[in-house]
């Protein structure tokens, strides 16, 4: 008797067993994985919650519209902690042991590097959304934030143009994208003939709280009669001190009008906006932007966070925008695999918030329109100039000499990221 | 004999000439008025649009003819209060009462109340208008009774002098009775003068403007073109003569900077003075302590909303106690089991503080949360025009100091201070005079956490509330203790203050990232040659 009931157990044990693992198994296989790389703790977790909480949200509404290819989209979160080397694990850990098809992620230019290799390695797929300094394109990252040519150079073309500016302040923080974007910068005022003496180039460490004397300078600098700009590179946190020490100085923008390429509304939700009315930044979305998709877009989000005062800023368009242009690359293609998905996302075009199209470009990059946006007192933008087309992102600079005859083109039969047009050489995956 | 020759038909003739002569005349009259009645209708329509420099041209348009409208409508555009009806194009003012937008039409009608602003838009600005706007008012502004708004309007027409404003501000210098409104006046009139006199009035106006400190003088004093060899001269030592002045007040601010960072540096390091200094706890959670304290000038804040100016005021206590509760709990909970094992400490409070970041990431999102600065301490004391000293930073260093003095009469005249002193010198004896050593400690702890959380108070208003505002500060206050010397707080007060004032004066000559280095260097040299400090602690005490 005891022997049977033991038997009966192992049977009914065994095929409880199966049958769960081949649930697990047809479950596995009934979803699409999408990676979601940024950090939910340490010092970027200020920027990158939000974009994981868009990434649920996109994956959320696709579902509810069916899916893609008939499977349901599920979101993989890890938290790679605002650690680089924890980056390059994490991303390792998406790709190998969870088996995501694409990972939508990072936000420092630091990360981005750090992860690389390992998507090149295993021939995955990166999103990364945020703006940065270009000098870079890899076959398997796709750039949906802006280029230095989709938000500094336009930008610096507005403030000389259009306010006459004559006196420039180059302010950044001390790391790699400050660094580049100021070089670029620089290279472009000299050779549109402003002297080297009009020029003043500063730079702070990370989260750099004590603005007086930097101010105080600005202040000085620009009182030498000619029309000054601060152009702003400072990252993060630095910002608000930095504000809200010209406010105390008494620099209105009138005098001289910072703009900036790291805050958005999103900064300047944690900020007391009245002194800064009238400083400016530019973008490729506001949210202040008057169309339809972006009125659903803040709706969905409102209703999404359940919280009406949330804002919405440009990193989580460039999701938006990437997020769409994936789903119309995997059903053009037909399957999710990298290699074919890598080939049909060139030349996918899809809405972008602003109220028109953006495209993927050959170099892995987008086009999307410039807005230059003044901020008001309730912490919008207003929308004072934009590019009367869309423009397209440039991966290697014009300004610089090392990267002048490079381009990127990852269509057969070119295939490369840096193409030397000169030496008619390519120079592999250039890191 | 002229007279004669005109004849009854030539009088009718005549009479009938001027008749027409006069029709004529109210004809073109009314014509042009009624253009101009037009063009300003245009021009009023010209707000709704998008284009910023046809605005700019309707604006200079509608201040030119000065119809009664001009100057509350260009005020309201100023303060962002002009709207238009999206359907009509008609001109609204807005104003907020009680929750509800009241919307008043610009010329003639009915006011609109409506709880949102659905149907209309604001008129909307840019810097270029703003500065138009500001110009145009600022001769306006030149007969207000408020003296300030008088300066304000002169210092709005020295940014761009024109011959125009000369004319006007001749007749207000006449009638003004302020010091510094006639000064401001006087330095306007000369660079005008300057470019405009002959030769005697050149000289006087030379004369006034070395005396000035503006900016727009020395503009214009290095731009001009001295047309004889004497005036080159007066003018180039009057620019010798403007520039000793500002390098002397430029020398004071650099001062005042220095240690205003310096009493922020100690405002952070006092704390610390007492549970690493005194008790001899390796706090990494200090940071955090200050984080508290933040968030509940934050909360103050949320829970007072009309009274910004007061809930300052509220939130020093309530910080006070809110760091030093949790201070006290982090005492009992961690470090009690772990004294005379420093190594263990650090660790544990280390992990401490990354717990309470995230708690705080939980509580209040990851986001930075934002605390108004009060009007009583924003913007800056103009002593002259160059020299101004941000109200925020006196403030903070009045604060400070206050702090100090209250915790070294706490230390000195208080049984509580004596107990702690007592415990600190020698543990044992201090048990076998019946002092409660435990209580003591926990005490002592939460008393440097308390004040730690004084220092978020006064961090909130300059820096971001977010859950990594303590990490920014840790390292400079531990630097700031080790500094002075491990034990004394006037140490720690004068580390401070001197810490803060080398950084200031390195930062303008090697950058804000080679003076952190270089402070940095120099301490890790100081405490080579003397390892105790700037003030070491004397006596039995110092020798364990």
């Amino acid at each position: 008797m005891i022997k049977t009931k033991l038997k009966k157990l192992v049977l009914a044990t065994a095929i409880t067993t199966v049958s769960l693992a081949s649930a697990g198994l047809s479950w596995a296989e009934d979803t699409i994985k999408v990676g979601v790389l940024h950090s939910l703790s340490g010092t970027m977790a200020i920027s990158e919650t939000t974009l994981k909480d868009t990434m649920l949200m996109l994956i959320d509404e696709q579902n509810k519209k069916g899916g893609l290819l008939g499977k349901k989209l599920e979101a993989v979160v890890v938290d790679p902690a605002s650690n680089w080397p924890l980056f390059a694990e994490k991303a390792r850990e998406l790709i190998s042991k969870n088996k995501t098809d694409v990972v939508f992620g990072c936000w420092t230019s630091v990360s981005r590097k750090s992860v690389l290799p390992v998507f090149e390695e295993l021939n995955s797929i990166l999103f990364y959304p945020v703006q940065y300094e270009g000098e870079e394109s890899s076959k398997n990252v796709f750039y949906t934030g802006a280029a230095p040519n989709q938000q500094a150079i336009p930008a610096v073309e507005y403030l000389m143009n259009d306010i006459g500016v004559e006196r420039w302040v180059l302010a950044g923080t001390d790391y790699v994208y400050p660094r580049t974007t100021n070089k670029i910068l620089k290279a472009y005022l000299l050779a549109k003939g402003v002297k080297e003496k009009d020029i003043m180039i500063n730079y702070t460490p990370f989260g750099h709280s004590d603005w007086q004397s930097i101010v105080s300078d600005i202040k000085k600098f620009g009182s030498a009669g000619k029309k000054t700009a601060v152009v702003s590179t400072i990252n993060g946190d630095a910002n608000i001190p930095f504000y809200k020490e010209l406010g105390n100085q008494g620099i209105s923008a009138e005098d001289i009008p910072v703009i900036a390429f790291s805050v958005g509304e999103e900064e300047l939700s944690g900020l007391d906006t009245k002194p800064l009315v009238g400083h400016l930044a530019a973008w490729n979305y506001f949210m202040s932007v008057e169309s339809d998709e972006n009125e659903d877009f803040i709706n969905a989000w409102k209703t999404f966070i359940k919280d009406k005062k949330r804002v919405t800023n440009d990193p989580m368009e460039a999701h938006y925008i990437g997020f769409n242009m994936w789903i119309k690359a995997v059903e053009k293609a037909g399957t999710t695999d990298p290699t074919a998905v890598q080939k049909a996302l060139i030349g996918v075009a899809v809405p972008n918030l602003s109220g028109g199209y953006s495209a993927m470009m050959p170099n892995h990059h987008i086009t999307k329109p410039v807005l230059i946006g003044e901020i008001q007192k309730d912490g919008q933008f207003d929308i004072v100039w934009e590019t009367s087309g869309l423009v397209a992102g440039d991966a290697w600079s014009d300004y610089l000499p090392g990267s002048r005859d490079l381009i990127a083109d990852w269509r057969t039969p070119l295939s490369c990221g840096s193409y030397n047009v000169k030496t008619k050489k390519c120079s592999g995956q250039n890191y | 004999m002229l007279v004669f020759l005109i004849t009854t038909p030539m009088k009718k003739s005549i009479f009938l000439l001027f008749l027409f002569f006069f029709m004529g005349y109210s004809l073109q009259a009314v014509a042009s008025e009624v253009s101009e009645n037009d063009s300003l209708q245009a021009a009023w329509k010209v707000l709704s649009d998008k284009n910023y420099n046809k605005k700019a041209k309707a604006i200079e348009f509608i201040a030119q003819q000065n119809p009664p409208e001009a100057v509350p409508a260009i005020k309201a555009m100023l303060e962002g209060q002009l709207y238009y009806s999206r359907r009509g194009k008609e001109l609204y003012f807005l104003r907020e009462i009680e929750g509800n937008y009241e919307f008043t039409p610009l010329f003639d009608g009915e006011p609109i109340i409506q709880k949102k602003k659905r149907g209309f838009k604001k008129v909307k600005i840019n810097n270029r208008l703003r500065s138009l706007i500001r110009q145009l008012l600022a001769v306006i502004r030149l007969d207000n009774e408020d003296a300030n708004i008088r300066l304000a309007a002169v210092q709005d027409l020295l940014k761009n002098p024109g011959i125009e404003a000369a004319g006007r501000v001749k007749n207000a210098i006449e009638k003004e009775t302020d010091d510094r409104v006639i000064t401001s006046m006087q330095t306007l009139l000369a660079v005008i003068q300057l470019e405009s006199g002959d030769e005697t009035e050149q000289l006087s106006a030379i004369e006034t403007l070395s005396q000035s400190l503006n900016s727009s003088a020395m503009n214009a004093l290095s731009d001009y073109q001295p047309p004889t060899e004497a005036l080159k001269n007066a003018a180039q030592s009057a620019i010798k003569k403007i520039n000793d002045k500002r390098d002397l007040y430029a020398k004071a601010e650099t001062v005042f900077f220095g240690l205003s960072l310096g009493s922020v540096l100690a405002l952070s390091a006092i704390g610390l003075a007492i549970t690493f200094g005194v008790m001899g706890v390796i706090n990494m959670a200090h940071g955090e302590l200050m984080m508290i304290g933040a968030y509940t000038t934050y909360v103050v804040q949320l829970l007072m909303p009309n009274n910004i100016g007061a809930s300052i005021l509220v939130a020093i206590p309530a910080a006070f106690i809110v760091a030093g509760l949790v201070g006290i709990a982090i005492e009992r909970s961690v470090i009690r089991h772990l004294y005379g094992r420093p190594l263990e400490t650090l660790l544990a409070t280390f992990g401490v503080s990354l717990v309470l970041q995230q708690t705080v990431r939980t509580i209040f999102s990851p986001l930075n949360r934002s605390v108004e600065t009060p009007q009583w301490m924003s913007g800056a004391w103009q002593i002259n025009e160059v020299l101004a000293l941000t109200w925020n930073r006196l403030y903070i260093i009045l604060f400070c100091l206050a702090v100090f003095a209250a915790l070294i009469m706490v230390m000195k005249k208080t049984t509580l201070g004596l107990q702690v002193r007592a415990v600190s010198q020698n543990r044992t004896m201090a048990r076998a005079m019946g002092v409660r050593s435990t209580w003591v400690d926990a005490l002592t702890f939460g008393l440097g956490s308390g004040i730690a959380g004084l220092a978020g108070v006064a961090l909130s208003l300059l820096t971001n509330v977010g859950p990594n505002l303590g990490q920014a500060y840790i390292i400079d206050s531990f630097m700031v203790v080790v500094f002075g010397g491990v034990g004394n707080l006037w140490g720690t007060l004068v580390a401070g203050m001197s810490l803060g004032v080398i950084n200031k004066l390195l930062e303008p000559w090697a950058g804000a990232v080679l003076a952190k280095i270089l402070v940095l260097i120099f301490i890790i040299l100081f405490i080579q040659k003397r390892p105790k400090g700037l003030f070491p602690q004397r006596g039995r005490a110092a020798e364990d």
